[in-house]
């Protein structure tokens, strides 16, 4: 297939998870919503299940949500409520629903109290000590917990080998994924931000098995490409979610190529891949205990700056002149590591720019105006 | 005339003072000094006689001595959001050398006093004087203050010594909170909320300083499990050892005992000081009950606490059976007050409810800070049992338990704009009062230190409403 047509199968399937989910409710799978951060969805996989992420939508309102959040909570918690309330979600079989921020700490329960009877909700507290024995066994009740209320809503055990597989399929997923970021910074010049976005967000709504052999059949079309003649600049966007194609239209617009980036809902949770052998629900914590860098995770090295040296770092590896970080409005654990963000990146000389986003923006007017003198600053450069 | 101060109230002021002045006491002998989350287990710092301030105390003083604003915005001058918690921003502005300073004249050495603040002059016979020049009411000198400004400690620190730093340090505001030593360790527990997670990383990362953590994961069930325990459990364990590392000396059993002692002693006196407010009318209000949560916070560990809350209530039996209260009004309606007061604007808050005879007689605080427990294995489940870390049935349970003991008539829920997960579920709260007690509630918009964030004009409206619909009930 050409570049062209697998990505717009990933831009389909990006663009309508509501068709996604029919799709694969009429093909017999049973669905899982899986909503942020590190839930671990091998265990869906291996239940035979389709797990659905949600990460709230750009083309959604905010009304029925308001029965439940004040105005002060981030979108992607406010519309996944939103999306559970009005029907969006009614063909998933159940929702994961992850504590580890503290707009999600009280969603659990808002979920958990409104979807009574409707829909089986299963809670995850993940551990914050994550790499101690202590944690990792703190971890493996929690994830034998979501084990456990998959298998209610399975009917039947969810066996070690099935685990294991799904972590073959998972960490393919994850290197294709991996690959194609750096694939897409090397060819920007045909894998503009807007399709970028479309291939790793597709991820969250498709079987892993079909999105990674569509996914490495599209990285071996562009390996196959001469070197990208590319004239614009290189940034690493940073950030919760990035995902809005009018907002990505405006860097596209201004000749920004994306060549890594720090996002939670793209590459932040495809860092690290999970042991193939051994004990296969010890592998899941141990995956999650290696994952690091992450404004939602504690840092037993509180005292450095290895978060933002880390992100300096990946600016300077990855070839671009600059970051863009897109603020999650009302997301206080990003907004709590900005300054450090900013020392890192002031210390290594890197231009960046944040813009203040969220999902119900649908004017980029003032974004596209810092974009375009942002994009000015790094030509001059 | 000024209020009459209870002997019991007179010694929990000073357990505070005492608490603020052995840091800075400690501090000045080359003593190490930590920081604490309010519900870290003050216990484990008490067994290495470590003297521990708590930041989030310090916010509230700070934020009612109306330096919340000023040190906010300090905080977003620095880089960090105003969409972050109040006493998490005052608190990083303090830890980054910030100090709300008097303006000073370094060529006089004279405070410079700004023209808008003071009240009006008055003469012998009570009336305001007119300054003939403006035709405006002159100011009473008296009452007047400088202007408050940022000063950074670290540059005065710098400064040789002379005229200067002397002045400047002298013109740091002189009240306690905003007079603490710079931390050496910071002591952090999650369990009320992960904002406090990346606050404490912040605070390690200024001030290079080690963090000892205690992570209390965030539960969907009204019993803590095995699992929560041992992973606790062995947290307080790994604390233990790095307080050893930290101080130099050995973890002493004995003073943890005594600690945990005084900690039960002074939790149950403070459930029983508490439950007072059952009598009707209430001898105190709810809002006096927000002024002694500072000894719960600093002071738990210390039997000074446990001595002074006892002697509290004796001063409340004493009014009970005086027929006295506190309430400087007739009691016509009883409300729960739900969340953290904003601190800066506590007599604003205060002024409907007096006018319209509403005291408060029950607060979520008096069951949130009850910690008490017979051995290690429960002590680790009570610390699981902070406001914010306990699921929404737990969460209702408790409000509606002293909502019932405390025979209230409505509900006035404060929509905390510093935190999330506290307003996060109070709507669904909210209906459940509603429907399992049947009486109203109305909710407000505030902030417990940033005072940017409370609208006088909507909460008036709001308890106007409240206390038409507690009217209506009781037809």
């Amino acid at each position: 297939m050409s570049i062209e047509s697998l990505v717009q199968e990933f831009t389909a399937a990006a663009a309508s998870p509501k068709a996604q989910l029919k799709k694969y409710k009429d093909a017999g799978y049973k669905c899982i919503g899986v909503m942020p951060y590190y839930a671990p969805e091998e265990l869906v996989h291996a239940a035979g299940m389709v797990p659905f992420g949600m990460w709230g939508s750009n083309k959604k309102t905010i009304s029925k949500a308001k029965e439940y959040c004040a105005t002060f909570y981030c979108t992607i918690a406010q519309l996944d409520v939103e999306m559970l309330l009005d029907g969006t979600c009614d063909l998933l079989d159940g929702v994961i629903t992850p504590a580890i921020c503290d707009t999600l700490r009280p969603m659990t329960q808002n979920i958990r109290v409104m979807m009574e009877g409707k829909l089986p909700t299963i809670f995850l507290a993940h551990p914050q000590f994550r790499r101690p024995q202590f944690g990792l066994e703190f971890c493996r009740a929690q994830y034998t917990h979501v084990k456990t209320e998959l298998e209610k809503i399975r009917g039947s055990e969810i066996t070690d080998e099935e685990i294991r597989n799904s972590i073959k399929v998972y960490n393919k997923s994850r290197a294709a994924r991996r690959e194609f970021v750096k694939l897409a910074s090397e060819h920007c010049d045909v894998i503009d931000p807007i399709m970028r976005s479309a291939v790793l967000k597709s991820a969250w709504f498709m079987r892993k098995e079909e999105h990674t052999e569509k996914l490495e059949a599209l990285n071996a079309e562009l390996k196959a490409l001469p070197a990208a003649k590319w004239n614009g600049v290189k940034i690493v966007t940073s950030g919760i979610v990035v995902d809005s194609p009018a907002l990505l239209k405006v860097l596209k617009d201004n000749h920004v190529a994306i060549a890594a980036d720090d996002v939670a809902h793209e590459s932040r949770p495809i860092r690290v891949d999970a042991s193939e052998e051994g004990d296969p629900m010890m592998a899941l914590c141990q995956q999650f205990a290696d994952q690091d860098f992450d404004v939602l995770l504690y840092d037993e090295a509180s005292e450095q700056n290895r978060r933002g040296e880390f992100v300096a770092k990946l600016v300077e590896e990855s070839g671009a002149q600059g970051l863009v970080l897109f603020m999650q409005q009302f997301c206080d654990p990003e907004e709590m590591e900005y300054p450090y963000l900013k020392k890192a990146l002031d210390a290594h000389k890197i231009p960046f720019i944040k813009l203040g986003v969220d999902q119900q923006m649908r004017d980029f007017g003032q974004a596209a105006t810092a974009i375009q003198a942002f994009v000015d600053v790094l030509a001059m450069q | 005339m000024p209020k009459e101060v209870s002997p019991g109230v007179l010694a929990l002021r000073k357990v505070v003072d005492d608490v603020y002045a052995d840091a800075r006491e400690a501090k000045k002998q080359g003593k190490l000094v930590g920081w604490s989350s309010s519900k870290f287990p003050c216990e484990l710092a008490e067994a290495f006689d470590l003297n521990v301030m708590y930041p989030e105390n310090q916010a509230a003083g700070i934020a009612a001595q109306r330096d919340g604003e000023i040190m906010c915005q300090a905080a977003e001058d620095l880089g960090f959001d105003n969409d972050i918690c109040g006493y998490a921003r005052i608190s990083l502005a303090y830890a980054a050398g910030k100090r709300a300073s008097r303006k000073i004249d370094l060529e006089t050495g004279e405070f410079v006093i700004d023209p808008n603040s003071g009240k009006p002059l008055k003469d012998e016979n009570g009336n305001v004087v007119i300054d003939e020049a403006t035709g405006k009411p002159k100011k009473d000198p008296k009452t007047m203050k400088p202007y408050i400004v940022i000063d950074d400690i670290h540059e005065i620190e710098a400064l040789p010594e002379g005229r200067e730093k002397e002045l400047r340090l002298n013109a740091i505001q002189p009240y306690k909170q905003m007079r603490i030593p710079q931390p050496d360790f910071v002591l952090c527990c999650n369990n009320i909320c992960n904002c406090m997670t990346k606050w404490y990383e912040n605070i390690a990362r200024m001030c290079n300083i080690p963090l000892i953590m205690i992570d209390v994961p965030y539960n969907n069930t009204v019993e803590v499990n095995d699992d929560y325990v041992a992973y606790i459990r062995a947290q307080f364990d790994n604390a233990i050892h790095d307080l050893e590392k930290l101080t130099g000396k050995k973890f002493d059993q004995q003073k943890f005992d005594d600690a945990c002692k005084h900690a039960n002693r002074t939790a149950q006196a403070w459930l029983r000081v508490c439950d007072y407010l059952q009598y009707k009318p209430a001898p105190y209000s709810g809002f006096d009950l927000f002024n002694h949560m500072a000894d719960v916070v600093t002071a738990r560990g210390k039997v000074q606490a446990a001595e002074a809350f006892e002697l509290l209530e004796k001063d409340l039996e004493k009014a009970i059976k005086e027929g006295t209260t506190t309430t400087p009004f007739p009691e016509q309606y009883r409300v729960m007050f739900e969340g953290i007061p904003c601190w800066p604007k506590l007599p604003n808050l205060f002024k409907p409810l007096k006018a319209n005879g509403v005291n408060v007689t029950a607060v979520v605080y008096a069951p949130a800070f009850g910690f008490v427990y017979n051995s290690y294995d429960e002590m680790v489940k009570a610390y699981c049992k902070a406001p914010n870390s306990v699921c929404i049935e737990q969460g209702v349970d408790w409000r509606e338990g002293i909502c019932r003991e405390n025979k209230v008539d409505g509900v006035l829920v404060h929509y905390n704009r510093s935190c999330k997960p506290w307003s996060g579920y109070m709507a669904e709260m909210q209906r459940r009062f509603t429907k399992d007690l049947g009486i109203p509630c109305a909710g407000f918009d505030g902030d417990q230190a940033d005072p940017r964030n409370f609208n006088e004009a909507q909460y008036e409206t709001r308890v106007q409403g409240l206390v038409e619909a507690m009217q209506a009930n009781r037809k």
